[in-house]
């Protein structure tokens, strides 16, 4: 290249521009990342129904959720340099994520219309928890 | 062709790679990658939408289910991934940087900590076995079993193929580890790490949903 020649101010650019594949982040930002994501574990565990202090019932799943999804989204922009990859990796990226929705979000339409065929019962069953005695042997 | 670890040329990956232009080359590895790791959620998010189905049929069987689990040593898996996780991206930025004793530690890092993972899941799998809580009918507990039948069918299904990933992974790091060794990166060649590194990440995303969903929620 016509360039080479000319001064340039970093050592590292020495084969020129266009071998530079990747993006370069600067150290602070993967320090401030790794960081959040600590932060984030500590508040799931804090929020959650088992070990936490704040207890939400079910809203707990959809805390956890949440916070599971900040720490997924902060995972691929940063440290797998989602944010700076172009358009067709985005797409790869993206596909898989909205056939879960459609998956999911046609497992939770049809979940509360489902008939068990042997009982002609919804198939949501009554919880036979450890602490509440199945119905059928209440009375013994 | 000088050898690649001579100081005069800087190396520019395998033979395979002059075909096309390094840019090119290393563009078309990631962008496979990345269509991979799309088949690999979709490969995970079936077990998700199991989990959904029969958490929402059996949710008192699985919130009982789940108290069986350790939440603090799933909490500690969990940092160690994080934190594994961190040292494959500083790993990226340090073949960035050709620094390729960087690489090598940082790697060795995050292989060790994917081996902590390793052993605690082998502590926590041999507790469940001990109390009889494992994919089998008629346990030391098997009644008790029975109502638990479906939350650790795929409680062993999801971090069992989760597991495999995490070995899976760390040979793939190991590979990138070896060639940073015979100091083969710089900014020019670092396609190795980059893909090892994504892959780890992605074992890292699967975890970052599986350890709310089967440790604290149930």
């Amino acid at each position: 290249m016509s360039q080479h020649s000319s001064h340039t101010t970093g050592s590292t650019h020495d084969h020129g521009d266009h071998l530079e594949c990747g993006h370069i982040l600067p150290m602070r930002v993967y320090r401030l990342v790794l960081g959040a994501l600590l932060v984030l574990t500590f508040i799931t565990v804090l929020f959650s129904e088992k070990a936490g202090v704040f207890h939400f019932g079910n809203g707990a799943l959809v805390v956890a959720m949440l916070v599971a999804s900040a720490k997924a989204i902060l995972v691929a922009l940063f440290f797998m340099h989602l944010k700076y990859e172009n358009p067709l990796t985005w797409l790869y990226a993206a596909f898989p994520i909205i056939l879960i929705g459609f998956f999911l979000g046609g497992i939770f339409i049809d979940n509360p219309f489902r008939i068990d065929p042997k009982t002609m019962q919804p198939m949501l069953y009554e919880s036979k928890t450890t602490n509440a005695p199945p119905a059928g042997e209440a009375h013994h | 062709m000088s050898s690649p670890t001579s100081s005069a040329e800087v190396y520019q990956g395998p033979p395979h790679v002059h075909h096309m232009d390094p840019v090119t080359a290393y563009g078309a590895a990631k962008l496979g990658m990345w269509l991979f790791l799309a088949t690999e959620i979709l490969l995970f998010a079936g077990l998700f939408v199991a989990f959904a189905i029969y958490r929402w049929m059996y949710l008192g069987e699985f919130h009982d289910a789940s108290l069986n689990l350790n939440w603090k040593l799933g909490t500690f898996n969990t940092i160690v991934l994080l934190i594994s996780s961190y040292f494959a991206a500083v790993a990226v930025d340090a073949a960035q940087h050709a620094d390729n004793k960087k690489v090598s530690r940082c790697l060795m890092i995050t292989i060790a900590c994917g081996a902590i993972f390793l052993v605690v899941k082998y502590i926590e799998y041999s507790a469940k076995y001990q109390h009889g809580l494992f994919p089998q009918f008629g346990g030391p507990n098997g009644i008790e079993f029975e109502r638990y039948k479906s939350y650790f069918g795929l409680y062993y299904c999801m971090t069992g193929l989760h597991g495999l990933h995490v070995i899976l992974g760390m040979g793939l790091l190991f590979w990138a580890l070896r060639k940073a060794q015979k100091n083969r990166f710089s900014a020019a060649y670092y396609t190795p790490v980059e893909i090892g590194a994504l892959y780890w990440h992605l074992v890292d995303l699967i975890w970052i949903y599986l350890f709310p969903l089967l440790y604290l929620v149930g």
